[in-house]
């Protein structure tokens, strides 16, 4: 999504409402045509289930970065306060482990946070170099916005707009980037 | 998709099984030969006593267990004014466990109910019959906290010994004297009654309206559950802190925790979803339930998951800050627990730690997991587990420290405890449709869906 050619050209279907959309995909996959990505206003129920994305990697890559961090703060830790420079502080043992879990709670939390905005923005495409794929700005307000790659798709322009019409699109726009 | 999904029929009559009851007796038969037979050792001396005898001897325990034992001494038992052991001690301690862990169960049942009420929660009305069965088993531990306090008063709480409160008398505790405002007799039954009452009172309010609600339909019930919700809540916020220091941690007189409120709250919450999902889960292996889906299951998942994380950080701020600043009155807790007596609870306290916190945290943490019947079942079982120890070790060092154990006596009275509350819930599942057909929020939860 974030590498994508310049010369990309796209078909936009607009449509008017969340249940003809989400009936709309089936149709249009049924049809043999590729969907790029659905935009929409707010999340609907059973979207991603009927465009058929693979299941979300997002907990294991919150789980990995937070691992990361606590891994790192276990690591400062010990290395520092116990094997290191040594400190008896308030009578603890060097390795004082309950006083330490604070800050790997805390570095864990940390590094799962700062990590998740990351991957946000690099999956999102909003990367500060990035360009972001905008096909209709209505798709923020009230429309609901159906993208066609037309290079990845082995049906004509005209032949994949009457199938978007066809599955109750108000409006079918190009948009080349 | 969400919305092709077919709903299952509503209408559900849960049946109580004349086998089920047949299994339950048995249960609670096995249990009392159970305990009847730890009495029977108990009385004998041995168990846990021969536990603490060996210790003792074990010259690597000997300084650990007793500078415990003697500054538990100091603590709990005024100089000279301590009376006999008794082997009933035991009996009682191990009734006033389970009173406090089923009390816990039953109330969650309603503070569930309260707060998604107070929410308006959708998601959670397809199952709301199995929370709002649990608070019925209220009258029973509250009878039976009672009877104990009465019977066994004296050698549970230390506090209810008279010469600790007579200014220069051989007993005189000055630290306890000063507590004698609130902790003492007459005012701790007023306010053991006032729980349950209340408790027990305000979730019969709403259970009328909820049964009401079934027959008649409309929106004037759900509101006026809102009400009476909130009035629970605003209780509750008071109460299940009160009843924790009452309950639990007067037992030993010296110690206080600010957490302790929350920390027994964070126990009973827990310990009441795992119930929860584990009611439905069986449930719905039974054939009931059939619109409960797999949304419903991963909430309830997630439920457990967050206030497993939410016990653990309770737990860890209290011992925390007692482990850090490092003050003799207050370590003594911990202190009895990790090396007094001989070491007999320090295997509970790192099974609590773990069946309460690692388990169920790495458990459910994937969402596959949460969504897996089998798998909840597990984390159920585990969470269970390791809350009956958590107040097992809240109680047991401050009452029979040396003489505890964990034998045919604490497993009997548990089997007891649970087939009576399993009877208990099972009686209020057949009294209403298992599903509440008429409540307003229940096409939202027919089509939860995350």
């Amino acid at each position: 999504m974030s590498h994508h050619n310049d010369s990309a050209k796209f078909l936009v279907g607009v449509y008017d409402d969340d249940e003809v959309v989400l009936k709309a995909v089936t149709e249009v996959k049924s049809a043999g045509v590729r969907i790029h990505e659905v935009y929409t206003p707010f999340p609907i129920h059973g979207l991603d289930v009927a465009l058929g994305h693979p299941r979300t990697r997002i907990g294991i890559a919150a789980f990995l970065f937070g691992l990361t961090g606590f891994l790192t703060m276990v690591s400062l830790t010990f290395y520092t306060m116990g094997y290191d420079w040594p400190m008896i502080i308030g009578g603890k043992d060097n390795y004082a482990y309950p006083a330490y879990v604070p800050v790997m709670f805390e570095l864990t939390v940390l590094f799962t946070a700062l990590g998740m905005v990351g991957t946000f923005l690099v999956s999102n495409g909003l990367g500060p170099t990035t360009k972001p794929l905008m096909f209709d700005l209505r798709s923020t307000d009230n429309k609901f916005v159906m993208a066609i790659d037309l290079g990845k798709n082995k049906k004509t322009e005209a032949e994949i707009a009457t199938v978007l019409r066809a599955s109750g699109a108000a409006e079918v726009n190009v948009k080349q980037f | 998709m969400a919305h092709t999904h077919s709903i299952a029929s509503v209408d559900e009559q849960f049946e109580f099984t004349a086998e089920s009851k047949r299994r339950l007796t048995i249960g609670i038969v096995a249990g009392v030969v159970l305990v009847g037979i730890g009495a029977y050792l108990a009385a004998k001396g041995i168990g846990g006593h021969e536990h603490a005898e060996a210790a003792h001897g074990a010259a690597a325990h000997g300084e650990a267990a007793h500078g415990a034992a003697a500054a538990h001494g100091e603590a709990t038992h005024a100089a000279g004014g301590h009376h006999e052991y008794k082997w009933t001690t035991r009996l009682w301690a191990n009734v006033w466990v389970n009173t406090i862990y089923f009390t816990g169960a039953a109330v969650i049942g309603m503070f569930f109910v309260a707060y998604n009420y107070l929410a308006q929660a959708g998601w959670s009305a397809v199952f709301k019959r199995i929370p709002e069965a649990l608070p019925a088993f209220l009258p029973v531990t509250g009878v039976i906290a009672l009877i104990t306090f009465f019977v066994a008063g004296h050698d549970l709480f230390h506090w209810t010994h008279e010469g600790l409160y007579e200014v220069g008398g051989p007993e005189y505790d000055p630290i306890i004297a000063g507590k004698s405002g609130f902790l003492n007799t007459p005012f701790f039954l007023i306010r053991l009654v006032f729980y349950f009452v209340s408790w027990y009172l305000l979730w019969r309010i709403v259970r009328k309206f909820s049964l009401q609600e079934d027959l008649e339909g409309g929106t004037e019930y759900y509101e006026k559950s809102i009400k009476y919700s909130t009035a629970f809540l605003v209780v509750f916020a008071v109460t299940s802190s009160t009843s924790a220091w009452d309950l639990i941690m007067s037992i030993d007189t010296h110690w206080f925790s600010t957490m302790f409120g929350w920390y027994t709250l964070a126990s009973w919450h827990v310990t009441g979803l795992a119930i929860i999902t584990l009611t439905v889960v069986s449930l719905k292996e039974q054939g009931y339930l059939k619109a409960v889906n797999d949304s419903h299951l991963h909430d309830l998942g997630k439920f457990m998951f967050a206030f497993s994380i939410f016990w653990a950080y309770v737990w860890f701020a209290q011992f925390m800050l007692i482990y850090y600043a490092n003050l003799p009155e207050e370590t003594i807790y911990y202190r009895e627990r990790f090396s007094g007596y001989g070491g007999i609870y320090k295997a509970p306290f790192w099974i609590n730690i773990f069946m309460c916190f690692v388990f169920p945290f790495l458990v459910l943490m994937t969402r596959d997991a949460k969504r897996t019947p089998i798998i909840l079942k597990i984390a159920c079982w585990g969470i269970l587990v390791g809350h009956y120890f958590d107040f097992y070790n809240n109680i047991m060092p401050g009452t029979v420290g040396e003489h505890g154990g964990w034998g045919p006596m604490e497993f009997g009275m548990i089997l007891i405890f649970a087939c009576a509350f399993i009877w208990s819930v099972s009686v209020q599942l057949t009294k209403a449709n298992l599903i509440p057909k008429n409540h307003p929020m229940l096409e939202e939860s027919l089509h939860h869906d995350i």
